[in-house]
């Protein structure tokens, strides 16, 4: 493939902002006929976004696209389709309760005379489609009843079907086996020969370098480079990904070291986790890097006794804590802010007083009875210690911006005064002054002698807040650093591979 | 502030506050009644007035109770059925020789062992809660025909009478029963932890076992509590009538959950008020007795009290989405 091709597709200085953030800033991107093209990022870099812009589902507010050549708006996912882009998401879309046929032609199903569907043509081009991507089954087979590789299989048929010139497919292989994965990039071969282009997610090192012409790497919604797989070191990769600047970020201080307040030995769960051991002293910051979907949160909801375990113990002061449920975490001075502060911590319709007294009840009570003068001076005492900006305390949280829902989240966990904190992403999404709040909180609750568990997509932050940094991979613990010295093209490095 | 800030904060909190909610079913509940009062002034005798209250005591009962499972999103429409299995059990055990009070006791804990199955049912079957009450609705009416083979039981002691036909001041008592389930209620709901965590359940379920609530055992309680009031509200009922009816309490669940959904709680959980429920039963009363006093016949009732679910229900949406 040459240069000297005409681009399917080319996006010009294309922007998109939500509120608070810049997701995609003036970026810029060819995709050749033929070509395979990578595209890679840190979490949050940019690449849904930018899927989603091609898709129809996003619209960009500034920028210009073009398919071969001509300039085209995306206002709609029918549109986008009709240009000839095809979406093949992680999470696949197939209908499970109908047949693969019917799957491929929904809404498009061809119409016999009689002016219902015609059976016999829809089962016919299903076959010639499912014949193409090598998928050796009825096509009147239940959708459900197939595996996931089969399922995508079919979407890549249901893709063909619409004639797509280019296909995007999101992490294709995090959920595949070896075998599957070679199968599918059979077929991204295939593809690739009839001149259709490949933008291809991924996180996995390997794979890029299996199947990639090009790599494309974006970074905090930037094009931070485009380089030619076969001239390209992984190390090369990676630096482009991490380049964020550390700049001015708090960094934790020094707080003494105590007893181990936490330890977990051996924690596997049913196909997720296998064989996780880490502690953490009261005082320390420990924290947790690694890609999505590494496992993280899912030791932290073990440990929390959210999902059920099938293996491992867990040691609250050197003491073996039978944590069965979220209660009994509770109970052994364990605090837990959940990686979804809306899904998963709030209660949106309720105010900022009783979302922060509801796990600490049994201290704002006489008996059974709530002490309602109790509970305002313990949401008083927290929206004054962590200035949470909220027009009173019978605000409803669903009212506040995101980085004072979470400082809500947080004084839920402080009211409770736990030995214990586990953190799961607490600055996604909130602005820059109030993640500074946040960071100067834990580093002052580390001093307090409070064990803190991080996890985090972000190393900066990672870097910044912990005094050891557990990095983790498919479910496994990979290793460990010390802050000291560790850079983050090492925890990259540990954590793509 | 400015004034129009300070209109804007009115309006948000019409929009948005429970008491507003309250306020206006109240006001239809008032309009009601006086539309009532001019076109049958015998609706404002003491007598009938206090005979309504009486009516709609056992709806309110039952309202109460099943308003708590409505709370966590969930519904229980069993308890038709299982007000009836309590009339019926509570009748047969005085026919036995037991005397009234745990006789009564002895009722609502057969209440509280459905809501129980019922509340297993969802926790741990994970069933909807709308099919495992449909079939718990229909074992419960079944176990009913099996006790009393089809026939009314009939014969108690006269003490039997006393809780749904007594007064005392020259009120009925099951208005005074209706005035207790109400106050316990909603201190229960308000002010203790118990119905703090309800609320927090219905609101967002996994934020609220995040947070260390045992949310299995907090929504198996619920189905408890709603099966005790509606055994209640089944003796309050055959106590009235003299008689415990097999089939007493068919479409009775339909009356109690409306008075619940009139009242402005949300079926999806996390919003209403003890006396928005006891609005919405006066609402449901006072209809009835308006389609007697102006002596609508008996088949346009059921048709009118559809009409106003839907209104009043309507009414309360173009408020919470007025802008």
């Amino acid at each position: 493939m040459s240069e000297q091709t005409r681009p399917l597709l080319e996006m010009r200085g294309v922007s998109k902002s939500f509120p608070g953030v810049k997701a995609l800033d003036r970026v810029d991107l060819q995709v050749y006929p033929g070509e395979v093209l990578a595209l890679v990022g840190e979490n949050g870099a940019g690449k849904s976004t930018l899927m989603k812009i091609l898709s129809g589902v996003h619209r960009m507010d500034e920028g210009e696209i073009y398919l071969e050549g001509k300039a085209v708006s995306l206002p709609d996912p029918l549109s986008s389709q009709k240009a000839g882009i095809s979406i093949i998401y992680q999470e696949l879309n197939t209908l499970n309760n109908l047949s693969i046929a019917e799957n491929i032609f929904i809404g498009r199903e061809p119409i016999a005379k009689n002016g219902l569907v015609d059976r016999q043509r829809q089962h016919r081009e299903a076959r010639a489609l499912l014949d193409e991507v090598k998928l050796p089954l009825d096509t009147q087979t239940l959708t459900g009843k197939l595996s996931t590789a089969q399922k995508q299989m079919v979407e890549v048929a249901k893709a063909l079907s619409f004639n797509a010139k280019l296909i995007i497919m999101d992490e294709p292989t995090s959920s595949l086996t070896n075998a599957e994965t070679r199968t599918l990039f059979d077929i991204v071969r295939r593809l690739k020969a009839r001149g259709v282009a490949i933008v291809f997610i991924t996180h996995r090192m390997v794979e890029i370098f299996q199947i990639a012409d090009r790599v494309a790497v974006l970074r905090d919604g930037q094009m931070a480079a485009t380089m030619h797989a076969r001239d390209t070191m992984e190390t090369d990769i990676i630096s482009a990904m991490v380049g964020r600047e550390i700049g001015d970020l708090y960094v934790k201080e020094e707080a003494p070291l105590g007893e181990v307040a936490l330890e977990v030995q051996g924690l596997s769960t049913k196909n997720r986790l296998h064989d996780v051991s880490f502690y953490v002293r009261s005082g320390e910051i420990l924290g947790f890097a690694g890609l999505v979907g590494a496992g993280r949160s899912e030791v932290m909801r073990a440990v929390f006794g959210i999902d059920p375990r099938q293996s491992g113990t867990i040691l609250v002061r050197g003491k073996k804590a039978a944590i069965r449920k979220t209660g009994d975490a509770l109970r052994y001075g364990i605090g837990f802010v959940p990686e979804d502060r809306k899904e998963q911590a709030l209660i949106l319709d309720m105010t900022v007083k009783k979302n922060m007294s509801l796990a600490a009840l049994d201290r704002v009570s006489r008996g059974w009875f709530i002490d309602r003068l109790r509970e305002s001076r313990l949401a008083e005492k927290f929206v004054s210690l962590l200035r949470v900006r909220t027009p009173s305390l019978e605000q409803r949280v669903k009212n506040l911006s995101g980085g004072n829902q979470q400082k809500v989240v947080i004084a839920k966990w402080m009211a409770n005064e736990p030995l214990i904190l586990i953190l799961d992403e607490p600055t996604r999404g909130i602005d820059v002054g109030a993640k500074k709040e946040i960071h100067k909180l834990m580093s002052d609750l580390a001093r307090q002698g409070v064990a803190i568990v991080l996890v985090s997509s972000e190393l900066p932050e990672v870097i910044g807040m912990s005094d050891r940094i557990v990095v983790m991979h498919e479910g496994r613990v990979k290793g460990s650093f010390d802050r000291r010295g560790v850079t983050q093209e090492e925890i990259m490095q540990m954590a793509v591979s | 502030m400015n004034p129009q800030d300070k209109k804007t904060n009115l309006s948000l909190w019409y929009r948005n506050s429970s008491a507003a909610s309250t306020l206006t079913i109240l006001l239809i509940l008032l309009l009601m009644s006086t539309a009532l009062a001019i076109a049958a002034p015998a609706f404002l005798k003491a007598s009938n007035l206090l005979s309504t209250a009486r009516n709609f005591s056992a709806i309110a009962v039952a309202g109460i109770g099943v308003s708590v499972v409505i709370l966590t999103g969930n519904i229980d429409i069993s308890i038709g059925s299982i007000y009836g299995l309590a009339g019926v059990s509570v009748a047969m055990l005085m026919k036995s020789g037991w005397s009234l009070v745990p006789a009564v006791a002895a009722g609502m804990a057969v209440g509280g062992l459905c809501g129980l199955a019922n509340g297993l049912l969802v926790v741990y079957l994970r069933l909807p809660s709308y099919i495992a009450t449909l079939g718990m609705m229909q074992i419960v009416r079944g176990v009913c025909y099996i006790l009393t083979q089809g026939y009314p039981v009939s014969g108690m002691a006269d003490s039997f009478k006393w809780i749904g036909q007594g007064e005392l001041m020259g009120v009925p008592l099951p208005i005074y029963f209706m005035v207790l389930f109400a106050l316990v209620f909603a201190v229960f709901r308000n002010r203790t932890k118990t119905g703090r965590r309800i609320f927090a359940l219905g609101g967002n379920e996994e934020a609220t076992r995040i947070s260390g609530v045992n949310t299995k055992a907090l929504k198996i309680l619920c189905f408890v509590l709603a099966g005790v009031c509606a055994a209640f509200a089944g003796v309050i009922n055959a106590s009235k009538v003299g008689v415990a009816q097999p089939t007493a309490g068919n479409g009775f669940e339909m009356d109690a959950i409306a008075s619940v959904i009139i009242g402005g709680s949300s079926m999806g959980g996390g919003v209403g008020t003890v006396t928005g429920t006891l609005i919405g039963a006066a609402i449901m009363g006072v209809l009835r007795n308006a389609l007697v006093l102006l002596s609508v016949e008996s088949y346009w009732q059921t048709l009118v009290m559809g009409v106003v679910i839907i209104s009043a229900v309507t009414i309360d949406q173009l408020r919470k989405a007025r802008r």
